[in-house]
C-alpha cells in the first residue's frame, strides 16, 4: 500500500518536472519562463521527495529528503524573486503581450514593454 | 540573547534530524555546530522568540498548512493547464497589491505563498506594497485583484505572525 502510495508520488513529480520543463521551453519571455519554473519545478522535486522518504521510511535516507523538501519550498520563491526582480532592474525585456508594468512605472524608468517586431514570439 | 537561543535549539534539532542517530558524539557535535552557528547568525532571526512559545500561532500554523499545500497543488495544474493548451492563454502583467501585514517575517511568507499560487510570482516588497508579476490578469480593480491574488492566505499570516 505504501509502496504504491509512494509510486504516485514519485510519478506526479516526475510529471511535474516534465510540464515545468516543458514550459520553461514554450513561455515567450523570461518572466512567464520563471512561472513555470518555479511552481511546476517546485512542486515537482517536492512530490518526488515524498516519494523517497514513503519509500524508505524513517531511517537518514528518508528524513533527509523529507528536510530537502521543505528547504526547497522554502527557498525557491525567495531565489526566484531575486532573479526575476533584478532582471527587470537591469532591464530584460516584457513580453510585447504584457498589459501592464507598475514596477517599472513606479521607479520612474521607461517602459521594458517588448514593441512590435520581435522575432521570435510571431512564430 | 532569546533570538540566539532560539536559534540555537532550531539548529541542533535539524542536525539531529540530518543525522537521525541519538549517538552521543552526534548530539556533541550538534550542540557545537548550532552554538557556532547561533553566535554568527542568531541576531539576525527576524522573529520575536515570545511568539514562539504561543500555542495559539502553532495552531494557526497547522492549518495553515494543508491550505498551502491545496493553493499550490492547484497553482500547479493551472500552470500545467496552461502549458498544454495550444494558444498559452497568456495575458501577463506587473500589478502592485498593498498588504495590512505588519512583521517582515510575515510579509515573507506572503511573498513566498505568493509565489507558489496560480500565476503569480512576488518581484518586489516596499513598505506595505508588493509587486507580482501576473500570468493572466483577470481584472483592473486594485481591491479585486488584491483578494484573487492573496486568497486565504493573508488571513492565516495574521494570526501567526502578527
Amino acid at each position: 500500500m505504501i509502496s504504491v502510495l509512494a509510486l504516485i508520488f514519485l510519478w506526479l513529480g516526475v510529471v511535474f518536472v516534465l510540464l515545468g520543463a516543458l514550459g520553461l521551453a514554450r513561455f515567450p519571455d523570461l518572466y512567464n519562463r520563471m512561472q513555470a519554473a518555479t511552481k511546476c519545478v517546485t512542486l515537482g522535486v517536492c512530490g518526488i521527495m515524498i516519494g523517497i522518504f514513503l519509500r524508505s521510511g524513517f531511517n537518514p535516507l528518508g528524513i533527509k529528503a523529507l528536510l530537502a523538501a521543505v528547504f526547497i519550498l522554502f527557498t525557491v520563491p525567495v531565489s526566484s524573486h531575486a532573479l526575476v526582480r533584478g532582471s527587470l532592474i537591469a532591464g530584460v525585456r516584457l513580453w510585447k503581450g504584457t498589459v501592464r508594468d507598475d514596477f517599472t512605472a513606479d521607479r520612474g524608468a521607461p517602459s521594458i514593454i517588448d514593441n512590435a517586431g520581435a522575432g521570435e514570439e510571431e512564430k | 540573547m532569546a533570538r540566539r537561543f532560539a536559534y540555537f535549539i532550531a539548529g541542533w534539532i535539524i542536525w539531529l534530524l540530518l543525522g537521525w542517530t541519538l549517538n552521543y558524539q552526534e548530539v556533541v557535535a550538534g550542540a557545537a555546530v548550532a552554538l557556532i552557528a547561533a553566535g554568527m547568525f542568531g541576531g539576525y532571526l527576524p522573529l520575536q522568540p515570545r511568539k514562539l512559545l504561543n500555542p495559539v500561532r502553532w495552531f494557526w500554523l497547522l492549518v495553515y498548512i494543508p491550505v498551502f499545500a491545496w493553493q499550490c497543488l492547484k497553482a500547479n495544474i493551472d500552470v500545467a493547464l496552461r502549458v498544454l493548451s495550444p494558444g498559452l492563454n497568456l495575458k501577463p502583467g506587473i500589478v502592485k497589491i498593498k498588504t495590512n501585514l505588519k512583521s517582515d517575517i510575515a510579509k515573507v511568507f506572503l511573498a513566498n505563498s505568493i509565489t507558489m499560487t496560480p500565476g503569480t510570482l512576488t518581484v518586489e516588497i516596499k513598505d506595505d506594497t508588493l509587486y507580482i508579476h501576473w500570468i493572466e490578469i483577470r481584472s483592473d480593480d486594485p481591491e479585486e485583484m488584491a483578494k484573487m491574488i492573496k486568497g486565504p492566505f493573508e488571513f492565516f499570516l495574521k494570526k501567526i505572525f502578527d
